[in-house]
This record gives structure tokens, C-alpha cells and sequence, in this order.
């Protein structure tokens, strides 16, 4: 063992030394919330910089409301894209869930909290069906969510018959539209509900079994299943969550716009994956923090709002969020080159 | 422990069959594992080593056949089914998740949570025992090279996996461990370790089954040799009585395993009661 040491040894101080860039390398592995937070300072202060009505409170108000529907959805597109799946049909499900609040109030007379609830239970199911049709068919989420996008669209715009839904809304689904003042900051209800769905995921991923077991089953569903985990039911339990997450903030929706309607928050379904994959977690699964996606969401807000100021036109901020959203992939990749 | 109780064997199984659509890997397998033993079972490729082991760690069901764990018939569905019973795996894949940290590697599937409302209501984990435990778990096979418990296991080295494979199932493993080529990918060093790790579970009275192509591994640590042959247990051995050569020679079939000598009896004794 000794003569073994001593033939390593001359290598061994080497394997000590690293580049400065090897130690980045190594701390963006660790704590992968920590680009995204960095992206997310410099394009304030550049931006801030081009424009002084940036940094006002009203503004910086505007930003965070702009960004809660999304956020929201994201949240739930975290969960899934932790599994290492895909849901293109958050805002489909986000906006079935709204149509069937709205119209249970409106339409066909349920007291509001009831109407709530029946929408949460809706949005609740749909996420369940896609949960089914990944696990018991085996189907590629992909697909599965690609298919189920046009089901709820069709289904949403069945029941409405293509109108929104305006009148009659109960104070109770219109509760998340209302104005919270926090010092200088003009926030809504909304806002405040979408920051409670991050505290309590961020809370549930590191502090329970299914949180480990999200993950695990996202890095190596192999490894997970001989392990003793029930990688299916994991799955599945992750598809209603998520579903119960977009069935939430279709009321964060419903506040924000002071309606319902089958054609709001139409680009959700893409800006929610746009989010996640600029707050650094992995589309290959098992890597991320649900943090990020809020940053993720906050950053495109802050490119938006701030090109606006700028005069920049609209169709280049979203080119900026198309490079964004490429350098966001191309540094997740080299950070998942780590070293043994 | 008695002579008696020594014959009768931790795990036993007959008659096993499994099919892969028209490919067969058991064809009737037989497997008694005796404690205080460390059984390696040999055989060439596509033999049926790692589908009879699959099928004793709850990986795979079986078509047919009978797996008895002290004398008790047992059906596994699962991996957990086979966990219950006592019986950890380290499987060839160390089914470890690269993403997570060492401790939850360890205790992936069987957490532990806070005592008080804590647990129990909102079931929160405690990471703080899990950490402490899975340190002493590795300290006690030796493993104190590790920098952090708290490391990603894909920033270990292939060894240092193993390593953390191992100490998961000797840590819950209660009746047997089972390794699946726990030296197909190491180092000359590490295979020492790891050898070592193998003895070391047999002193501590937990038996062992090593699926090896390593001959001179085999041999070195084995105390019987499953022999297994299309699918069939062909014969059992003892490394004092036969020569690596014979061995290979029954597994490949150029030596009819009956008119090799007596097959290897069951250990007598078990090493505890020996010492």
C-alpha cells in the first residue's frame, strides 16, 4: 500500500491545482441559482443605467406584477422539467382552469369559494391526465403535453364559446387583482400568493423525501427505481401538482386581467418553459432550483420593461430572449461537465 | 449456532425460470446461499448470473420457481419487496444518483424525517442525522477519504461510488448483500479494497453473493462457487478443492461438472462460530 502511495504521490499535487475558471466552475455546479442571480443584477444596473424611471418603485412594481402569471406557471413547469419532462400545456391548463371558475360563478351560480374550488379540482385532473398518459402509456411528455395543449384549448373554447367571461365574477376570484403597498412597492395579491407558491416549493423540495425523490427520478430513473423508489407514482404525483400549481394561478390570472378569457396569456405555455431554462434548471432533469425559474421569470421581465424605457422596439426584445434563452442552455451544459 | 441451523440455508431457490421473448435466462436455476458464507456465482456471458441475482433482489419476477429466505417462501415484486426481507444490492450500475449528495445517496428511499409535528405532520426530513449517520456508516468500512458528506456523488471517483454503494447496503442490509461485478470497473487498489470490504461483511456474520468474472477475485475471497451455465446451475465448488482452470472449464462447458469430484458441501460451520 505504501509503495502504491508513493508512485501516486507525484500526481496527486496536481490533481490539487485548478484554474480560476475550474473553481468557477465548480461553485456554479454547487449552487446553481447563483448565474442567474448574476444575470439578473447586471441586466438591472444596464439597463437602469439607459433609462431612470427604471429603478423607480412604481416601475420596478410593474415589472414584479407583469411577471406573476408566468412566475406562477413556472413554478409547476419547474417541478416536471425536474422530472426531466416537458409541459407545453401550463397555459392551456391555466386557462381551462380560469373559464371553468369564472363560468361556475357566473354562468351557472356557485358561490365564489365553490367556484374556486371547483377550478383548482379541474386544473387539478388535467394535470393528472397528462401525468397518466406519460406514465401508464409510456408516452414521451412531449407529445403527450403537445396533444393535451390542443385538447384544453379546444375544450376552453367549447365551454366558453369563445367569450370571455366579464360579468358577475365574485369578489373572491377577483381577490388576487387587489392592491398590496409594501413601503414604496405597489404589489397585488397575486404577487404575493405567486411568492408563497415559490416559498413553499422551494420548502417541499429540500425538505421532503418527495423532493429528494423528484430529483433522483429526474438524474437517473434507473438508479432511483433500484433504489426503492416509486418512480410512476412519483411521476404522477409531480403532473397534479404541477396541475394544481397552473389551476392557482389561473386566479392570480383572473385577478390580474379582472376576467377570463379563452384567449389571454396566450404565449404562457412557452414563456413558462422560457423562464425555467433561463434560471438555470436542466431540461435533462435532476438538476435545479425552483429559486431560479422566479429569477428566470424576473429576468425576461427586466429585459422586457427595461428595452421598453430604452425606446427599443418589441420585436427586439424578443430576439433578446431567444439569445438569453440559448446562453442560458449553453452554460447549463458546460456546467454539467464536471469533473470526477 | 448450531451445525443445524448452518445447513439451513438464508436464501434458497428452485426451479427458477425467465424469458425474454424467446431468449431464455433461467432455465430452471437452482441457489442456496448457507450463512456466514461469501458464494460467488461464475458463469460466461448470457449464463444467467445477473438474472438470478436480479431475481433474488426483487429486480425481476421470476416466471416460475420458488425463493425461499429462511425457509420461508417469498415473492418479490420489487426491489423494496427484497429490502424488507433484508437483502440490499449493490448492482453493477451502483444505482447511485449522481445529482444528489453522499448522505442522501445513502439514504435514498428510506429517509429520515424530524421527530415531533415536524415530521410526522409536515414531514420534514432531517438532514442533520442522515448526514451524521451516513458518515459513521462509511467510517465503519473504512471509508474516510471522502471530503464532504454533503458532495455530489458525481464528483467522486468511480472507486469512491462503489464505496458509497457498498456502505448503503451493509448499512440496511440485515441478512444478505449482494455485489454484481463489484470490480469490473476499479483499479488494482481499489479491487483490494473493495475485497477487503467483502471479508470484512462476512466477519461482521453477513453473507455475501459475489457475481465475478474476476477469476483470481473468486477465488481469493469465495468460500463456495456457484457455477451457472445456460441458465442452469451447473455445479458448486470449493476454491481449496478445485483450480481456477476446472472452473472455467465447467462453466464453459468443456468439463462435465459430475465427473469433476465431489460437489462442494455446505459450510459446516459458519466462520463466527469457527473463531
Amino acid at each position: 500500500m505504501t509503495e502504491a502511495q508513493a508512485v501516486i504521490d507525484p500526481a496527486e499535487r496536481f490533481l490539487h491545482e485548478t484554474t480560476p475558471l475550474q473553481r468557477i466552475h465548480h461553485v456554479l455546479h454547487r449552487y446553481p441559482a447563483i448565474s442567474p442571480a448574476v444575470v439578473l443584477v447586471l441586466a438591472a444596473l444596464v439597463l437602469g443605467a439607459f433609462n431612470n424611471r427604471f429603478f423607480l418603485p412604481a416601475n420596478l412594481s410593474l415589472v414584479v406584477q407583469q411577471v406573476a402569471v408566468v412566475g406562477g406557471l413556472a413554478v409547476g413547469q419547474t417541478l416536471i422539467i425536474l422530472t426531466a419532462g416537458i409541459d407545453l400545456s401550463v397555459g392551456a391548463i391555466m386557462i381551462f382552469s380560469a373559464i371553468v371558475m369564472a363560468a361556475s360563478a357566473s354562468t351557472y351560480g356557485l358561490p365564489g369559494p365553490i367556484a374556486l374550488v371547483v377550478g383548482l379540482v379541474v386544473g387539478t385532473l388535467a394535470g393528472g391526465i397528462n401525468g397518466l398518459l406519460v406514465t401508464r402509456l409510456r408516452l414521451p411528455p412531449f407529445i403527450v403535453t403537445l396533444g393535451t395543449l390542443n385538447i384544453f384549448t379546444a375544450l376552453t373554447l367549447l365551454y366558453s364559446g369563445g367569450q370571455s367571461i366579464q360579468k358577475n365574477i365574485p369578489d373572491i376570484l377577483l381577490w388576487t387583482g387587489r392592491d398590496v403597498a409594501i413601503g414604496p412597492f405597489k404589489l397585488t395579491t397575486g404577487v404575493l400568493l405567486m411568492l408563497v407558491m415559490y416559498a413553499v416549493a422551494t420548502w417541499v423540495l429540500r425538505n421532503t423525501a418527495w423532493g429528494r425523490h423528484l430529483y433522483a427520478v429526474g438524474d437517473d430513473p434507473e438508479a432511483a427505481r433500484l433504489a426503492g423508489i416509486a418512480v410512476t407514482r412519483i411521476l404522477l404525483s409531480a403532473y397534479l401538482v404541477a396541475g394544481f400549481i397552473f389551476a392557482l394561478t389561473a386566479w392570480i390570472l383572473i385577478g390580474r386581467i379582472g376576467a377570463a378569457s379563452p384567449n389571454a396569456a396566450a404565449d404562457a405555455n412557452l414563456d413558462s418553459i422560457t423562464a425555467v431554462v433561463i434560471g438555470g434548471t436542466s431540461l435533462f432533469g435532476g438538476r435545479g432550483l425552483i429559486l431560479g425559474s422566479l429569477l428566470g421569470a424576473l429576468i425576461v421581465g427586466v429585459f422586457r420593461n427595461g428595452l421598453a424605457l430604452a425606446g427599443v422596439d418589441v420585436l427586439y426584445q424578443t430576439l433578446v430572449v431567444g439569445v438569453l434563452v440559448i446562453v442560458a442552455v449553453a452554460i447549463d451544459q458546460w456546467i454539467r461537465r464536471v469533473r470526477a | 449456532m448450531t451445525a443445524q441451523d448452518s445447513r439451513r440455508p438464508i436464501i434458497a431457490a428452485s426451479g427458477l425460470v425467465k424469458t425474454f421473448g424467446r431468449v431464455v435466462g433461467l432455465d430452471g436455476a437452482d441457489f442456496e446461499l448457507y450463512p456466514g458464507e461469501v458464494l460467488a456465482v461464475i458463469g460466461d456471458n448470457g449464463a444467467g448470473k445477473s438474472t438470478l441475482v436480479k431475481c433474488l433482489s426483487g429486480a425481476m419476477v421470476p416466471d416460475a420457481g420458488d425463493i425461499l429466505v429462511e425457509g420461508e417462501p417469498v415473492v418479490f415484486r420489487r426491489p423494496q419487496d427484497a429490502r424488507a426481507a433484508g437483502i440490499e444490492t449493490v448492482y453493477q450500475s451502483l444505482a447511485v444518483v449522481p445529482a444528489l449528495d453522499i448522505a442522501s445517496n445513502i439514504y435514498l428511499g428510506r429517509e429520515i424525517r424530524r421527530s415531533g409535528p415536524l415530521g410526522s405532520i409536515f414531514r420534514m426530513l432531517d438532514h442533520g442525522a442522515m448526514r451524521t449517520k451516513a458518515r459513521q456508516h462509511l467510517l465503519d468500512l473504512g471509508i474516510g477519504t471522502l471530503q464532504s458528506i454533503t458532495q455530489a456523488v458525481e464528483t467522486l471517483s468511480g472507486g469512491q461510488r462503489q464505496a458509497v454503494a457498498v456502505a448503503r447496503a451493509a448499512a440496511f442490509g440485515s441478512k444478505v448483500i449482494i455485489l454484481d461485478e463489484p470490480t469490473a470497473a476499479l483499479g488494482v487498489r481499489e479491487t483490494g479494497q473493495v475485497l477487503t470490504l467483502i471479508r470484512d461483511l462476512r466477519d461482521r456474520g453477513l453473507p455475501v453473493i459475489l457475481i465475478s468474472h474476476n477469476m483470481p477475485n473468486v477465488f481469493d475471497v469465495a468460500d463456495r462457487i456457484h457455477i451457472q451455465r445456460l441458465g442452469r446451475r451447473v455445479a458448486v465448488i470449493s476454491p481449496k478443492t478445485h483450480t481456477p482452470s476446472e472452473a472455467v472449464a465447467i462453466m464453459t462447458g468443456a468439463l462435465d461438472a459430475a465427473s469433476s469430484g465431489s460437489p462442494a458441501p455446505p459450510p459446516m460451520t459458519t466462520p463466527a462460530a469457527a473463531h
